[in-house]
């Protein structure tokens, strides 16, 4: 049996179900976590045998240390009224257990979840219904609220925000004319009135605002557990659902819409509710300009290595530094970033082009340029071994026939080479990139902010905003799993968050080898 | 003419000589690969270099296009004129040369593009742009090589579909689609299978009515069914070149007449 060699195949057969089942657990309990996080849990009522009422889901159970009986724990939310958002109850203290039908939740702009029985609607302090009329009412009010938000949004944030980055722009003008020495003459002029009709119009837009905010006058009044009521304002109610009072259906459309926000909205409540769709914006499409420098960077290093240096001591060593390159933690290179990239190249690219602005920093601070550039610096050695093991691949004959027909070494190098080599090319690629959307350390340091307040790429000329700052997946999840006011109500936003960052990982990588298998086939080669 | 090596003078005296070699000596590092070697290969004939394994059979083919440039640590002595023009004059232009002799290797070496594209490389090397000009020369070509009726009808499939036989065909059209000279070959057949070598054996009778070829071969049955002219080269040297039937009938050297009648080699 030992000769045959059996057991050492059980043995390979056992390593690789071994890793197998560690990566189909990692993404099992991801997933299992992540799923459920949208899903209407039912609300249960339990009075305690002192007359304790609390009112919320349970989200979990296990026995009481030492003891043979089990408690729950139950979400109660309305942390601005019970001051925590969970609370541990004794199985054995339970009186009585029932799931009322008239208690709702209410998704708002603050504070968290809100559980309770709405009981009046007010409008400008008089009650304009109550009972289960205001649930209703509530309800039929609910879309007009929404579209009202949406377009005060859409002047905070689009027409006034538009003035504001022109108004920055007209005042950095200014000052880079002062910087000259030129405080009158036409061109002065010719600012301050730029200036002046901004601010007119700016005058505008905050007076429809302050119109706009006229049509918010209501609220609506919740009676939580003990007694407590509190009185919101309409304009913060963002969605309303009863859980025990839903059916399949309702229960699944509520899922794809929670599911929709997640991914497309902007988060809330310090990122632990809402959406992350800034931070797969920021992830993308600092992968993306990673990408475009990496790829270049490192296939033309891999060609100087491969086809043009003069193989000996040296270039093995140039060799082997590249890919310890790979080994390095990659903090050092966000340190790096931080050194070279922002102080150095920032600074200087600031004194040079930005001087107006000074002291605040343009470049001189961290963006997703930066963070990009540390990131391809710290791919680079998986594009170049990648490429090169590809170019080594290439047969010698294939070169020489090209040779041969009176090409010369750099039409060789275009024509015939580097067709052969890009699936190689993109085998590195996709490893690159694997790497760098999950990366977080050097991001930290580089230009990953907790929440930014504009996506690098928008309406504004010049629409590409590399100085600005963004947000990323895997610093999402630290923030929100680890930095967040409220870790427990927080935890099923990192799962999901986590199996998001999983998914767009495994998007870009099919993207890069379906573009590979069809580069493959097209040239038919054996290279790797 | 004078002639340092007798035994070549008869055969090459008699025709139009295409390429010219003369007392060429070449060292890879300080290992001697060829020894005075001179000849002539005759225009528009097939020419077969025949010997045992590292001879310099190969060697000597690959000076006539200056692919042993490529190895590091080659010196070469003596002159090789092709079509009167110094060869390694350093004025030369290597890449010209190469336009003029073109090459067929012993491992079929098609590129990983469309068929098309394999034969079209050179040509669009060239200079040549106009799709339908490059469309005449690949028919043209490929017909050459006795291979478009077997792909005219995917000459969009890639190059390394082809079986091994229509592989080193295409390599051949590749070849003649610049319109060489010289065409070399070194070991065309030697991964082929009979059947196979017969067909590329075909095409070299064919082809030198418009080339002049010279053949690398350690087969001394093709040498002697394709070639007009054989040398036979041992140990870097030309031991003798001749009338193919004449070497192979007759050899006037003794260690010629071993090897082909199979004493060793």
């Amino acid at each position: 049996m030992l000769r045959g060699g059996e057991p050492f195949i059980w043995l390979t057969g056992g390593a690789l179900a071994f890793a197998l089942l560690m990566v189909a657990g990692l993404v099992g309990i991801i997933v299992t976590n992540a799923i459920g996080f949208f899903w209407p849990a039912p609300i249960v009522r339990v009075t305690l045998a002192d007359g304790t009422v609390h009112t919320g889901s349970v989200v979990e159970r296990e026995r009481i240390p030492g003891r043979a009986e089990s408690r729950v724990k139950l979400r109660v939310a309305n942390r601005d009224l019970y001051g925590a958002d969970f609370v541990w109850v004794d199985e054995p203290a339970i009186a009585r257990r029932e799931s009322p039908a008239d208690v709702v939740v209410i998704e708002r702009t603050e504070w968290g979840l809100l559980l309770g029985v709405v009981t009046e609607l007010r409008e400008a302090g008089a009650v304009v219904a109550s009972g289960p009329g205001a649930l209703a009412e509530l309800r039929r009010r609910l879309p007009d609220v929404e579209r009202l938000r949406a377009r005060i949004r859409a002047v905070e944030r689009g027409d006034i925000g538009a003035i504001n980055f022109e108004q920055e722009k007209a005042r950095l003008t200014l000052r880079g004319l002062e910087l000259k020495g030129i405080t009158t003459g036409a061109d002065v002029d010719a600012v301050r009135a730029r200036l002046a009709e901004l601010q007119a119009r700016y005058e505008t837009h905050a007076a429809r605002l302050a119109e706009l905010r006229q049509g918010q006058g209501a609220s609506v009044v919740v009676a939580a557990d003990d007694g407590k009521t509190k009185e919101l304002p309409l304009a913060q109610v963002v969605d309303v659902f009863s859980p025990n009072t839903m059916g399949l259906p309702a229960k699944v459309g509520h899922y794809a819409g929670k599911l929709w926000e997640f991914v497309a909205d902007d988060p809330r409540e310090s990122n632990t509710e809402g959406g992350v769709f800034p931070a797969i914006f920021g992830t993308v499409m600092m992968v993306m300009i990673m990408s475009v420098m990496v790829t270049p960077l490192g296939v033309l290093a891999a060609f100087y290595l491969r086809e043009y240096a003069r193989q000996g001591t040296f270039v093995s060593a140039v060799r082997i530094a590249v890919n310890n390159l790979a080994g390095v933690p990659s903090i050092v290179f966000g340190v790096f970033g931080v050194g070279f990239f922002i102080y150095i190249v920032g600074g200087s690219i600031d004194r040079l082009f930005y001087p107006e602005a000074l002291p605040t920093p343009t470049y001189g601070t961290g963006g997703i340029l930066w963070a990009s550039l540390t990131l391809a610096l710290l791919t680079i050695p998986v594009v170049i071994v990648a490429t090169e093991e590809g170019l080594a691949a290439i047969p010698r004959g294939t070169r020489e026939a090209s040779l041969a027909l009176g090409a010369t070494k750099l039409e060789t190098t275009l024509r015939v080479v580097l067709p052969a080599v890009t699936p190689s090319i993109l085998t590195g690629l996709i490893l690159a990139m694997a790497r760098a959307a999950g990366e977080v350390a050097p991001l930290m340091i580089t230009g990953v902010v907790k929440l930014a307040p504009a996506l690098p790429l928008d309406g504004t000329w010049p629409f590409l905003h590399l100085d600005r700052k963004f947000m990323h997946l895997g610093f999402h999840i630290y923030d929100v799993g680890f930095q967040s006011p409220n870790v427990d109500a927080a935890r099923p936003m990192v799962f999901a968050t986590t199996l998001l960052l999983l998914l767009i990982v495994v998007l870009l990588n099919l993207f890069a080898i379906t573009l590979r298998q069809r580069l493959r086939r097209k040239y038919a080669t054996a290279a790797v | 003419m004078v002639t340092l090596n007798p035994a070549a003078a008869p055969a090459s005296m008699l025709e139009a000589p295409m390429v010219e070699i003369d007392t060429l000596n070449l060292w890879y590092g300080t290992k001697q690969a060829l020894r005075d070697v001179s000849m002539s290969v005759p225009k528009q004939r097939v020419t077969a270099y025949i010997g045992p394994s590292g001879c310099g059979k190969s060697t000597l083919l690959r000076c006539l296009n200056r692919m042993n440039d490529l190895v590091d640590g080659v010196r070469i002595e003596g002159t090789v004129r092709i079509g009167g023009v110094d060869v390694y004059d350093p004025a030369l232009d290597v890449t010209e040369l190469r336009k003029r002799v073109g090459m067929v290797f012993q491992k079929s070496n098609p590129f990983p593009k469309s068929i098309y594209e394999n034969v079209a490389y050179g040509p669009r090397i060239l200079g040549v742009k106009n799709r339908g000009d490059l469309d005449g020369i690949v028919e043209r070509s490929l017909r050459s090589a006795a291979l478009w009726d077997e792909v005219s009808d995917r000459l969009g499939d890639s190059a390394l579909g082809l079986s091994g036989g229509q592989q080193q065909r295409l390599c051949i059209a590749r070849a003649i689609a610049v319109e060489p000279d010289v065409l070399l070959m070194d070991e065309p057949c030697s991964a082929l299978d009979p059947i196979a070598t017969a067909k590329i054996e075909e095409l070299m009778l064919d082809l030198k009515n418009s080339y002049t070829i010279v053949i690398v071969t350690h087969n001394m049955q093709q040498a002697a069914r394709v070639s007009d002219y054989t040398g036979f080269m041992l140990l870097g040297e030309l031991v003798e070149f001749g009338v193919t039937r004449e070497l192979f009938t007759s050899p006037r050297d003794k260690r010629t007449e071993d090897y082909i009648t199979g004493r060793f080699g």
